[in-house]
């Protein structure tokens, strides 16, 4: 009987021809990722060795990646003491794929894995993130786990107790239409499965569309797998993996790439037409409430979030720089962005990007994961309503249980901060190209500027400015 | 027996039962405050000890899904809670096991608030409904950490036996 991608990553960690499913397996682990709850991990770890007379050393310090994210730079003494006790910790150690708050290599974990080349396919990965399912990627079978759970890998270098998953296949065939993006897809299935549809299960992407996705666009599927209960995502690997870990990720020695049988068995076949799909939105408060974005039309929202480990990617930036560019951020909204790694934050800074959303006025974050889970930054008011490119709507998520976070993509978040209210980006028109030199060399004398704005509204100031950025944007 | 305290519906998250701002508190001696800290009533219920350890929460399907976050089941085994559950996200569950928290996954539990309940002879009993409600056994890989204490006390006998 064939198998399935996570059978055959699983039979090769054991060392064994072949697994089924529901064995009881304990496969040797290649990469053991954590950020800040690290520092339960190491609790956790020395705990394993309290009394025992041996010396507390991690399995293999090269196979550990510990990358701080979620509270950065350091929000409070608290943080910055569980830092501070993992650096020592990693120094001790001699962990060494170790992302501290830096700005030339730190970011998201989930963005700074697959970027550095630590991701292979056919890896066994785990982190002590839910949002670990996004390296499946690259092939690889990466799935997230508790603390305890970490410090026994940090310990004896495999997991222990893992039930060969069943999988779902999942086909998506067809072109996505302008405007409609990978996360469209991965919140269309959501909705489909149900937030708990692929509980205990791998869900493995197939079809022409994922085909002709970039790694990004994968990582955003496998990302939220998790949020269908699922334990991973995986992509078989193909040409497109090969380059982004040649071209972006800098890897040197590819692994021997290899795919599910032919006659692997899945419990389950769920098949989408690309083509036919509509920006989608995940409602309050569970991701799997999803509906087309036209069931959404009208519903203000007090903040935007463009970011996350989901949605932070260059692409993610380019198609909402893209729509912002020449427009103004609603007044009655707050826009955040936050980049998904500083590489990228540098990436967006010389394209342009920043800048755009700068004098959209939008407010530029460093690279971290806080307004995503209310824990660093962008809190919201009771009775707050938030658009997001994030992952998660529970109550509570981002940090007021009395607020509501809708859930879409970077294309149509963007396009809703331009108007204020959940808007379908595909009704989004260009910036008008009307701009005359003469009214921008008005703008630019400043008292007269300023008696003007005491005679008109300052709605009228604010057009001029827009096309001000229009004119200057097409350069 | 334990009396029902909580009673849930379904997919409720690690961010309702341990809210992400409070995620910097790690040490299972100190996360037990912070448990349902956004139900304000329940909270100071636990913080007042007027619930007993051994009371039971009851919930629908997918308890614990979202975050990874093992706050959320080592802040209410600081409380001796107990959870009874239609089932359980795959992460939560598992890090019960592995921190002790003593959870039970029960498909067809039909309990109110208030209810009496004891766990008998691999079922549910409700000894205020009458009602028997079987329980789904864990993998026996599963239980075989129950049975040590916990993933410590497990994996430090495979470190004493020198099983890397």
């Amino acid at each position: 009987m064939g198998m399935t991608m996570v059978q055959k990553i699983l039979a090769r960690a054991v060392g064994q021809a072949s697994v089924k499913v529901n064995d009881v397996v304990e496969p040797k682990v290649s990469l053991a990722m954590s950020h800040e709850n690290g520092a339960l991990v190491i609790n956790q770890f020395n705990e394993i060795y309290k009394d025992t007379g041996i010396e507390a050393r991690v399995w293999d310090p090269s196979k550990i990646a510990i990358i701080f994210d979620h509270r950065v730079p350091a929000e409070s003494s608290k943080t910055a003491g569980n830092q501070k006790k993992i650096r020592e910790f990693v120094a001790k150690q001699g962990i060494t794929k170790f992302h501290d708050i830096r700005g030339d290599e730190g970011g998201i974990c989930h963005q700074i894995l697959p970027e550095s080349g630590y991701d292979l396919p056919g890896q066994v990965i785990v982190g002590t993130d839910s949002h670990t399912t996004s390296h499946g990627a690259l092939g690889a079978f990466s799935f997230g786990i508790g603390a305890t759970e970490m410090a026994a890998v940090w310990a004896l270098g495999k997991i222990l107790n893992v039930e060969v998953p069943g999988t779902i296949k999942v086909v998506v065939n067809g072109t996505l239409p302008k405007y409609v993006e990978p996360k469209d897809i991965i919140l269309h299935l959501i909705g489909k499965l149900s937030a708990e549809g692929a509980n205990f299960k791998v869900i493995e992407f197939h079809g022409e569309t994922i085909k002709k996705m970039s790694t990004s666009g994968r990582l955003v599927l496998c990302n939220m797998t998790v949020e269908a209960g699922a334990t991973g995502g995986i992509v078989p690997p193909d040409a497109e993996t090969v380059r982004y870990l040649k071209t972006e990720a800098g890897v040197k020695n590819i692994p021997e790439l290899f795919g599910p049988d032919a006659d692997a068995v899945y419990e389950q076949v769920v098949e989408i037409d690309a083509s036919k799909l509509e920006p989608q939105i995940a409602f309050p408060h569970t991701v799997d409430n999803v509906k087309p974005v036209g069931a959404a039309k009208g519903i203000k929202v007090q903040q935007i979030v463009i970011g996350s480990c989901t949605n932070g990617r260059l692409d993610d930036l380019a198609i909402a720089a893209s729509i912002l560019k020449g427009k103004k951020v609603a007044r009655s909204v707050r826009m955040l962005v936050f980049p998904a790694s500083t590489r990228i934050y540098q990436q967006a800074l010389k394209k342009g990007y920043v800048e755009t959303f700068m004098k959209a006025g939008a407010v530029v974050m460093n690279s971290g994961c806080g307004p995503c889970l209310g824990i660093h930054q962008g809190a919201l008011a009771d009775g707050d309503k938030a658009l997001a490119t994030t992952n998660r709507n529970f109550k509570g998520r981002m940090g007021n249980p009395n607020a509501e976070v809708y859930l879409s993509s970077a294309a149509t978040a963007a396009a809703s901060a331009i108007t204020g209210e959940i808007t379908d980006p595909r009704t989004v028109t260009p910036a008008p190209k009307t701009a005359k030199p003469k009214k921008a060399k008005v703008k630019i004398v400043k008292p007269k500027a300023k008696k003007k704005a005491v005679a008109k509204k300052p709605v009228k100031k604010s057009v001029k400015k827009a096309k001000k950025t229009a004119k200057k944007g097409r350069k | 027996m334990g009396k029902v305290v909580l009673k849930l519906g379904a997919d409720i998250s690690t961010d309702i039962i341990y809210p992400g701002r409070f995620m910097a508190t790690v040490l299972p001696t100190e996360t037990p405050q912070f448990a349902f800290v956004d139900d304000a009533a329940f909270n100071q219920k636990l913080k007042s000890k007027q619930i007993e350890p051994g009371s039971f929460i009851v919930a629908d399907k997918n308890f614990g899904c979202g975050s990874s976050r093992e706050q959320a089941a080592s802040c209410l085994v600081g409380w001796g809670l107990k959870v009874i559950a239609k089932n359980f996200s795959r992460i939560f569950l598992q890090n019960s096991i592995n921190v002790g928290l003593y959870m039970v996954i029960c498909p067809t539990i039909e309990a109110n608030e208030g209810d009496e309940l004891e766990i008998e002879g691999g079922q549910v009993v409700n000894k205020t409904s009458g009602k028997s409600f079987p329980i789904v056994p864990l993998p026996q890989a599963r239980q075989a950490i129950i049975d040590a204490g916990g993933l410590i006390p497990y994996t430090r006998k495979m470190v004493l036996a020198g099983k890397r």
